[in-house]
């Protein structure tokens, strides 16, 4: 025990603050987010993260921004094991076809209002995966996406800023 | 030594006709004897690496079907080669288990039919899609959407007095990749796992097919997002192994140094997830706050966080200089002091040992039969380890001591991982005193047509094989194959839980972290 508590207090505290950007990379979907759906979710987002289809490099950036370093929860960002307790679904990859309706199903698991963030140039686009008999593409084909984060992967700056399009 | 060769030569004499344009020892034997072949290489004590077909008819003759055998320091492949309108060859799960996976998968893409195996349910191909869709196949167009049909997946039963079921996924409780898993239990106790994975099948494969040479190693730095280093590097040794290209010294002392710092990164990840799994959070802050050092570091040297497309074929793309070389060994010692820290706290936790020891047992008899490989095999005593066994430069002239554990249970796979972060750190040491001067990039020919060519590297999974075929003109990508070391674990995983407790099941799935994108491909 003696160790740990050495360890905790040798470590003292490394969450940073995050640089905000008003990235032009990082857009907003055709729906507008409407103020008083950005007003209700101010300063806490209850978060469920669905991998439709991604190679796993967007989800280490995701597991990236809850490090001690980035601490999404101090900007009340926490993530959920449940749709039915999320504001948010960030969502990543190319939507493949074998994830089309599970996709589907989170997004109406999730209570309105409701807010979509496709994260990375796969989600966004379908990125190098493009649109084949197995991958449907962005993760629009799909769900409408509220925020779009370019990137590949985006670096858990670019995540957090594209958070900070709900709360600017 | 070349003791698989030689066993198969002796066993089929003038049956077994050697391929010349093929980088790797490939035979062809007649499709009838495909199964028995195994047979004599599996006495020569040999180990399934991979099983694949191609579609040949380009060339004017049907599918070819592989199977890629390995032992020691060999690979050796052997071939069997398929009429067009009679597309069946004889199964290999009678000798090798792997082959179980890999057939239901070439049966489901390629639409080629393992005569005699026991499960015919189709794998990666979902039951909504038609069933005359082979995707691998050329006559196949792959742009256009799939359309759906009907049709009911058929899980394995189990029944009896308080057997029940639990389904998990394709969408769980964490922030991980999607895939469904179905226990049977009796009261708390797994009898059953059956795994069925598949979700996030993005059709790289095919995908390979309609690129460049030059960019294919894009799509291959995204097979799997955690091994973005060694799939590029597998694809690139691959493509150079066909052109017969000189990869510059220093580009392939670079490629390690990429490899290892990924090594060490992804295993301080997994050690933090599976302490945390075991309710122990504090390793899991520890341990990601150096693995975010080490991702920061790669970001301020080379330019990316995961080293994302720094290798290319024929070398690398992002060099160092004295004072990169100065800030990495700086940023080592930190890493490695604060690591022995943690590593002495993880010991010393008795409530973490109660979890981990003796949970998820992989035997050594186990480990063997279903061909494991990486970090799976070496915590069940099976020694294989490309850098060793295989070595490509620089790792022939760098000595290295591979942790191999009997245990087989969850504590061993951590302790390979803590070994192999010591290991790492000593190599990028030694790395960076000598690594040779000159270019890092080399011009990448074409290959010729018809022409193949074979990688195996170890990533920090374990061994990652490619094997790449050429068109009827060099230009063209005729079949790109990816095994990643996932294609095999995953078997393992199944085999590993059986006896455990339902809330083990966790713990046991983070020390195999096995890659779902890098398996359904």
């Amino acid at each position: 025990m003696i160790r740990i508590l050495r360890q905790i207090f040798r470590t003292g505290i490394v969450t940073e603050l995050t640089p905000r950007s008003d990235d032009p990379k990082i857009t907003i979907g055709e729906i507008k987010l409407e103020d008083s759906v950005k007003k209700r979710f101010q300063r806490s987002l209850t978060v469920r993260e669905v991998d439709a289809g991604s190679c796993n490099g967007c989800e280490l950036e995701i597991h990236a921004i809850n490090n001690p370093v980035y601490n999404c929860e101090q900007f009340g960002i926490h993530f959920t094991a449940s749709p039915r307790f999320a504001d948010v679904l960030l969502v990543t990859g190319p939507v493949t076809a074998n994830m089309e309706i599970a996709l589907r199903r989170t997004y109406d698991a999730v209570p309105s209002p409701k807010l979509v963030i496709a994260v990375g140039d796969c989600g966004c686009n379908g990125g190098i995966f493009g649109q084949s008999y197995a991958s449907l593409g962005g993760i629009d084909k799909v769900i409408p996406v509220d925020i779009y984060i370019p990137g590949c992967p985006p670096t858990p700056t670019d995540i957090l800023n594209g958070f900070y399009k709900i709360f600017l | 030594m070349k003791i698989l060769e030689e066993a198969l030569i002796a066993a089929f004499e003038a049956e077994a006709i050697p391929h010349e344009k093929a980088a790797q020892s490939t035979f062809t034997v007649p499709v009838g004897r495909f199964a028995e072949a195994a047979k004599v290489l599996k006495d020569a004590y040999a180990l399934l690496c991979a099983e694949w077909a191609s579609d040949e008819t380009v060339f004017g003759s049907g599918f070819g079907i592989y199977a890629c055998y390995h032992w020691g320091g060999e690979y050796l492949i052997v071939k069997a080669e398929l009429p067009n309108d009679n597309p069946t060859f004889p199964t290999l799960t009678k000798h090798f288990v792997p082959a179980y996976r890999f057939e239901r998968q070439i049966h489901s893409l390629m639409g080629v039919i393992p005569v005699g195996h026991p499960d015919d349910r189709p794998w990666i191909k979902f039951e909504d899609w038609p069933s005359d869709t082979f995707p691998l196949r050329k006559s196949f167009n792959a742009s256009t959407p799939l359309m759906r049909t009907d049709g009911q997946y058929q899980w394995l039963k189990a029944e009896g007095e308080g057997v029940y079921e639990i389904p998990v996924g394709p969408v769980h409780a964490g922030i991980i990749e999607p895939g469904h898993f179905r226990f049977q239990a009796v009261g708390e106790t797994i009898i059953n796992l059956e795994e069925r994975l598949g979700y996030v099948h993005k059709g790289i494969e095919k995908r390979f097919e309609a690129m460049t040479w030059e960019s294919g190693v894009k799509l291959a730095a995204r097979v799997s997002g955690d091994t973005t280093v060694a799939h590029a590097t597998a694809y690139s040794m691959a493509l150079e192994s066909m052109t017969r290209t000189e990869v510059p010294a220093r580009a392939q002392w670079l490629r390690a140094l990429f490899l290892e710092r990924e090594r060490i990164a992804n295993h301080l990840g997994d050690i933090g997830a599976i302490c945390n799994d075991a309710a122990f959070a504090f390793m899991l802050y520890q341990c990601s706050r150096l693995k975010e050092t080490i991702v920061r570091t790669n970001y301020k040297l080379f330019g990316h966080r995961f080293l994302m497309d720094r290798v290319v074929p024929g070398g690398v793309a992002a060099d160092i200089d004295s004072s990169a070389k100065k800030e990495i060994l700086s940023e080592l010692n930190i890493i490695e002091e604060d690591f022995e820290h943690l590593v002495t706290i993880y010991e010393e936790s008795s409530s973490l040992e109660d979890r981990v020891r003796n949970t998820g047992i992989l035997t050594s008899e186990l480990a063997r039969e279903l061909c494991t490989v990486g970090i799976v095999a070496r915590a069940s005593g099976l020694n294989v380890d490309c850098r060793i066994h295989t070595p490509y430069p620089p790792y022939d002239s760098l000595q290295i001591e591979p942790p191999v554990l009997t245990a087989g249970d969850v504590h061993a796979r951590v302790w390979v991982r803590v070994s192999e972060i010591r290991e790492s750190v000593r190599l990028i040491r030694r790395i960076l005193r000598g690594i040779p001067q000159g270019g890092i990039v080399t011009d990448c020919r074409v290959p010729l047509p018809e022409a193949t060519g074979f990688a195996a590297v170890e990533g920090w999974r374990g061994e990652i094989i490619y094997w790449l075929q050429s068109g009827h003109s060099g230009d063209v990508i005729n079949r790109c194959m990816v095994r990643d070391p996932s294609a095999l674990n995953w078997l393992a995983l199944e085999q590993a839980i059986k006896g455990n407790i339902v809330p083990d099941f966790p713990l046991c799935n983070k020390s195999f972290n096995q890659s779902y994108s890098g398996h359904d491909l």
